[in-house]
């Protein structure tokens, strides 16, 4: 679902953000990416959005180079990358649900499989309670929990997720694993950015380590 | 997108979560075609509706915005409407061109009646008027206030008068000059008058005018095109966070644009009304001190405003206006704003 084959990144700035990495993802697969900050793995994740081009090497995402997609395919594919953000990247002046509604009205389904929808995911979360709420008058945790609503309520193939437990004590990072882990089982494949090794170890799934850069570790942890 | 549209209509969230579940899967769900259509509409609606009230949620902002449309609209109308004005004064005695033929104050009553039998007889002439001194001085006397200046004079200074009216073929500018100088030559007459001189130069001059005030409409309309390209790049940076989020979820530019499409049209529109507004209120001002200037003259012409058409066309060109420097200033700075 997911390829990497020999990718180079080198920003305008000269900094070698990745260099000749390569991996390939299954569907279905649970993958953590760890490293220290600056190793790469937000570049990583920004390539599989589409948000940078690699230098060298090609992504291969469902099959599809996205080297070879044009600027107006762009928002179709980001379309079937669902991402939650480190810094949760909510709409502050609007409610939790019209934030989670805003994949599915960009997809322009039909505003009453909306309400439906954007009910399920937050169901899912844990939060259907607060759809009205505005997400300033949430906490840390819960802002992480809308952002992970929205990146699923459009049911993308690929997950891809930034520090998603950052903000989270031990038995709310657990359940969102759990939820992941759901994902995962009826076909989502889920590539998780994450420092925190307890969780990793505990999850006991594959794991890709980045350092300077590049991939120095592939496979299970211990 | 808007808080209007989300709302009462929702199915019981105990089967939310089973939905989720059977829904999800590796393969996006397809939407047919017709449903793509529907929401796309649904899309419009939204935007225009949230984009009018966001503009509403700023009234100050909107009403200078739109004042500035306003001015820079109503400012070449009303030229226009003068001018057409003037012109429709102009055309009203162009139809029927006449000759005044001032006669020498001397001449005699049998000479001029035998002159005005052989100007009628003429082929190039319709039908001659006679205008004694004494009536010219009757009818002076009762207009516009001559009466107590004409008093004064010792004797009557108008000189007799044949009003000509050419012949429908001989109405054209050639034909009324060749008329003019063939009766200039008779020893009775004292000066020929053309009014046809004063409608041909107030025709060109109406011709300059529409130029101008055309020139004159493109700068404003230039400018209204830059001042809301303004306001409507204002709108984009403060909404620069929601552009992001929205192209990271993925959101087409046509989705982003949107929205700023309609802010524009809004503006172009409250500008075309307050236009509208500004020109008829000009008009009723001017009205009735016309209508009693013409009245002064014995002419029954009225000040012609702006017809229903007129005032929608206004409308619709002011719209296109502001939808067209938001389609302008969206694609200029749109495209800037991308997620990093």
């Amino acid at each position: 679902m997911i390829e990497f084959h020999d990718v180079c990144k080198r920003y305008a700035t000269g900094q070698e953000a990745l260099n000749k990495v390569s991996f390939s993802v299954e569907e279905r697969e649970i993958v953590f990416l760890t490293g220290h900050s600056g190793a790469g793995k937000s570049t990583l994740m920004k390539l599989i959005m589409l948000m940078e081009k690699p230098t060298s090497g090609e992504v291969m995402i469902a099959g599809r180079n996205l080297g070879r997609l044009g600027s107006s395919h762009v928002p179709y594919h980001r379309r079937q990358v669902g991402a939650v953000f480190q810094n949760h990247q909510l709409l502050f002046d609007r409610s939790v649900f019209e934030n989670v509604a805003l994949p599915l009205q960009i997809c322009g389904i039909h505003h009453r499989d909306v309400a439906r929808r954007v009910r399920a995911a937050l169901d899912k979360v844990g939060l259907l309670s607060k759809e009205n709420a505005l997400p300033i008058s949430l906490s840390g945790g819960e802002q992480q929990r809308v952002g992970i609503a929205r990146a699923v309520v459009n049911k993308p193939p690929v997950l891809l997720a930034d520090e998603p437990t950052g903000n989270l004590d031990p038995e709310l990072s657990a359940e969102i694993m759990e939820l992941f882990r759901q994902f995962s089982e009826v076909g989502v494949t889920v590539m998780i950015a994450s420092h925190d090794i307890e969780l990793i170890k505990r999850m006991n799934r594959r794991v890709l380590t980045l350092e300077g850069g590049q991939l120095t570790h592939d496979g299970a942890m211990w | 997108m808007s808080k209007k549209t989300q709302g009462a209509k929702m199915s019981p969230a105990k089967n939310a979560s089973k939905d989720l579940a059977n829904q999800r899967g590796a393969v996006q769900s397809q939407t047919p075609f017709g449903q793509k259509f529907k929401s796309w509409r649904q899309h419009h609606r939204i935007s225009a509706v949230s984009s009018l009230l966001r503009l509403l949620g700023m009234p100050l902002q909107t009403i200078m915005t739109s004042l500035v449309v306003a001015i820079a609209l109503a400012l070449p109308t009303t030229l226009f409407i003068a001018i057409n004005n003037v012109q429709s004064l102009g055309d009203s005695w162009d139809a029927s061109p006449k000759i005044s033929v001032y006669l020498h104050t001397r001449a005699r009553e049998a000479a001029i009646e035998g002159f005005q039998k052989e100007l009628s007889d003429r082929a190039d002439v319709k039908s001659v008027e006679y205008i004694s001194p004494k009536e010219a001085l009757a009818s002076f006397q009762t207009m516009a206030g001559f009466g107590n200046a004409l008093d004064l004079l010792e004797q009557n200074p108008l000189p007799p008068t044949l009003v000509v009216t050419p012949s429908a073929q001989a109405a054209t500018p050639a034909g009324l000059a060749a008329l003019g100088q063939s009766m200039s030559k008779s020893a009775l007459v004292e000066s020929v008058d053309m009014d046809m001189d004063w409608v041909r130069r107030l025709r060109e001059i109406m011709v300059l005018g529409k130029k101008i005030v055309t020139i004159l409409a493109s700068l404003l309309g230039l400018g209204v095109l830059l001042a809301l390209g303004n306001s409507i790049r204002l709108a984009i940076e403060s909404r620069r966070d929601e552009i992001v989020i929205v192209k990271l979820v993925g959101g087409t530019n046509g989705f982003v644009r949107r929205p700023f499409l309609y802010t524009g049209a809004w503006y172009g529109f409250f500008g075309g009304a307050l236009a509208v507004l500004l020109v008829e209120l000009g008009h009723q001002s001017l009205a009735e001190s016309v209508a009693s200037l013409a009245a002064a003259y014995q002419s029954s012409f009225a000040l012609a405003g702006l017809s229903l058409f007129d005032n929608l066309s206004l409308l619709a060109v002011s719209t296109f206006l502001g939808l067209f420097s938001a389609w302008l200033a969206v694609g200029k700075h749109l495209n800037e704003i991308e997620p990093t």
